[in-house]
């Protein structure tokens, strides 16, 4: 779910950068006069019933089969699935359309972590006004509250990645390492692997937004608090300083694989069993299926390593959203595809096709629970998922401007990966850079 | 992703008579040395490296990818299932890519070309008020990069309603500062002002002229601005990642590009192989024209240099 660009990345998060700018400032101008008229489920039906012609721009794959089982109950609905790009790229097209007024999609697939920029900027519509409200107890916690950032519903949850760890039993038994439950567990266990195989590392890392905050997010830090327009950034609050401590020592100590994620050397380090953990969201296993196919049936699920031993927190990691940009020309049969996928009948299609659900209908279904993954010799992984997403850390939120913090995150505690600057000041420093980007956006900045 | 020739590495400059061309050997002769030798037998390996390793990996089923060393070959040959394997991917949808890719070519690049000669020609011998600011503007517009103008392309396109349209692609291809500057500097030298006086007083009319008498002597001139701008809409990544969102519409390089994202999403099918294969196949056409026009390339680019 998160998206590992390389050489582009900068090029895209300044077109970004320039057009938000513009989007704010609008936004700006016409401030309350956020009018969005209810629209009632007997006018979206009637949508249906009438018929036309909708747009979704969406990378996640198990929506192509959404779609086609849409269309075939509802055959006046023609649906066009338009992949314009994972995560980045598609923010950065959804924004010059928006920004433009033209080639706006009737829905767009967009990740937790974004939302609220986009919420922010109104360029979305708020779903409360389709009776969104009615959902209340359909999604888990973390991501219905997600979705419901900036005063309204700015989107629907389609996935969620409460996390888990992900181990390589194989090469736990051979050097007779135990599960780790919690993070300090979790760094002896690097050191002892390392020490008997050079060529192992306890899991890769250079520096990863999404997993620096979701780790943060578990230990309970609040670093960005957001109320409208006032921000308030703090990366040195007790949860990311928990944080902070414990990796230090990984990085310190070289405990790390320096392997990008995504990159095709994490595909064959998974495979190989270099690397031998990954703490990350939910989806993963059909990542694993279909990236890793050799490592089949050595590795297991266990829950999330613990910063206080027997405690239960976790946290959410990617995960993604489908939401109604303003300026799509048909808000009212986007939302019944919308309400479709993420909480009717396409829930279940996407479940069976690998995608990890928000619902807690699915989440609690015996079957859903008893699925047997023999990428993992057959253990029952979703039971632990399922668990994970009922403990997630609540409170937690994301800035209005992460796209763009994030796209700066390797510039800033990517450095403490490379260098010996402290994992702390990286943290520092990322804080003043963002905390300036979002002054310059015209946020208070506190 | 695209591995393109070096014009550095291809394009020698020389071939001239014969007999200064024996000369210039001769005293290269004497003046060989090893340390330069070894510095471009470098830059050699240097360029052709990527295209080995992109032919080698191309071979290799995507197990074979992590488990085999990267620049030899891995046991099981898969070359050819690769190769059919990424025509098929996804209802063919490489196919599809390749002929917008061709298509952007064709009228891009050979439109560009069309518009580079014509304008070059008459900026090199036609006498108009304003050659002068003309001159200017395309100098000026020679330093200003594609990429910088993309976005403010985009709203100008979105307003006119063309976006995620092929022509959103061709139009801004259509403009090549520096072919029309090549081709000016070219049509100044390769066209004697006595020719064209001549051919009027014979009584050929402007267009009989241009087609039939100076044509010809343009024509490695532009073949050269050819694979420029064939080079340059075939790789064209920018422009396109900002104008199209139908995959239908892509060319190669988005398609590519889109093919990669799909390890890093989840639940999304990693095909490092077929992005391998598909990155070979997207090369070997741009590798075929330089070969078949290297000639006209070469005379092209050492013309452009001579003043007379």
């Amino acid at each position: 779910m998160f998206t590992n660009r390389r050489a582009f990345l900068r090029t895209a998060a300044l077109a970004t950068a320039a057009i938000t700018t513009a989007a704010l400032a609008a936004c700006g101008s016409d401030d309350g006069g956020d009018t969005t008229t209810p629209v009632s489920a007997d006018q979206v039906q009637a949508a249906l019933d009438k018929g036309g012609s909708i747009t979704v721009w969406a990378w996640e794959p198990t929506l192509k089969q959404v779609v086609t089982a849409f269309e075939a109950k509802y055959p006046k609905v023609k649906v066009n699935l338009v992949n314009a790009g994972t995560g980045n790229d598609q923010y950065t097209a959804l924004q010059n359309a928006v920004a433009a007024g033209s080639g706006v999609p009737d829905v767009a697939q967009i990740e937790y972590y974004a939302l609220p920029q986009f919420a922010l900027g109104k360029s979305l519509t708020d779903l409360a006004a389709f009776g969104s409200g009615e959902l209340d107890g359909t999604f888990t916690p973390g991501p219905w509250s997600s979705v419901k950032t900036g005063g309204g519903t700015f989107g629907l949850p389609m996935d969620s990645g409460p996390m888990a760890l992900f181990y390589n039993k194989e090469v736990f038994d051979k050097h007779k390492i135990e599960v780790p439950t919690t993070w300090d567990e979790y760094a002896a266990a690097a050191k002892k692997l390392h020490a008997a195989d050079p060529k192992a590392y306890i899991t890769n890392d250079t520096g990863d937004a999404g997993f620096t905050t979701s780790l943060i997010w578990q230990a309970g830090g609040k670093p960005f608090a957001v109320d409208g327009t006032n921000v308030k950034l703090n990366l040195a609050d007790e949860g990311s300083t928990k944080f902070a401590t414990t990796w230090q020592t990984l990085i310190s100590d070289k405990l790390l694989a320096p392997v990008g994620s995504w990159s095709d050397g994490w595909y064959k380090g998974l495979g190989d069993g270099s690397i031998a953990t990954l703490v990350i969201g939910a989806w993963m296993p059909a990542n694993l299926e279909s990236g890793v196919p050799a490592a089949k049936g050595k590795w297991r699920v266990a829950p999330m390593p613990q910063w206080t031993a027997g405690a239960n927190a976790a946290a959410e990691n990617g995960g993604s959203s489908l939401a109604i940009p303003k300026a799509g020309p048909n808000n009212a049969l986007g939302y019944a595809f919308l309400k479709y996928a993420t909480a009717g009948e396409g829930v279940k299609i996407r479940v069976d096709n690998g995608a990890f659900p928000a619902t807690t209908a699915e989440l609690k279904s015996a079957e859903f629970l008893g699925k047997e993954f023999p990428y993992f010799g057959g253990q029952k992984a979703n039971e632990i998922f399922a668990k994970s997403a009922a403990d997630v850390v609540p409170g937690w939120s994301y800035l209005p401007f992460q796209v763009y913090a994030n796209s700066i995150f390797n510039d800033t505690v990517g450095q403490a990966y490379v260098t010996n600057k402290p994992l702390a000041d990286g943290l520092k420093a990322w804080q003043e850079a963002s905390a300036k980007y979002g002054k310059d956006q015209g946020f208070t900045v506190g | 992703m695209t591995t393109h020739p070096h014009p550095t590495t291809t394009a020698a400059p020389k071939p001239a008579p014969a007999r200064a061309a024996r000369r210039a050997v001769r005293r290269d002769k004497q003046r060989r040395s090893p340390l330069l030798t070894a510095l471009t037998a470098l830059m050699l390996i240097y360029s052709l490296v990527p295209l080995v390793w992109l032919l080698i990996n191309a071979s290799k089923t995507q197990e074979g990818l992590f488990s085999s060393f990267g620049l030899w070959f891995d046991d099981d040959f898969a070359l050819f299932t690769n190769i059919r394997d990424t025509l098929a991917y996804d209802n063919g949808v490489f196919v599809r890519w390749l002929l917008n890719t061709l298509l952007y070519v064709v009228l891009g690049a050979g439109g560009a070309t069309a518009l580079a000669t014509l304008g070059g020609y008459a900026l090199a011998k036609f006498d108009f008020p304003g050659k002068r600011g003309v001159f200017a503007v395309v100098i000026g517009a020679v330093a200003v990069p594609g990429t910088a103008l993309a976005v403010p392309t985009f709203l100008m396109f979105s307003k006119l309603g063309l976006t995620n349209t092929p022509w959103a692609v061709i139009i801004p291809s259509l403009i090549s500062p520096f072919g029309l500057y090549l081709m000016w500097t070219f049509a100044a030298s390769a066209i004697p002002g006595e020719l064209l006086e001549a051919a009027r007083v014979d009584g050929a009319g402007e267009l009989r002229t241009f087609l039939r008498i100076c044509m010809p002597l343009l024509a490695p001139g532009i073949v050269t601005v050819a694979l420029f701008t064939m080079v340059a809409t075939w790789n064209n990544y920018f422009l396109p990642l900002i104008m199209l969102k139908d995959p239908d519409w892509y060319p190669l390089t988005l398609g590519l590009n889109a093919w990669n994202d799909q390890a890093a999403t989840a639940g999304g099918q990693a095909i490092f192989h077929l992005v391998i294969t598909g990155s070979l196949l997207t090369i070997l056409p741009l590798l075929a024209a330089f070969l078949f026009l290297q000639r006209y390339w070469q005379s092209g680019l050492a013309a452009g240099g001579v003043k007379d």
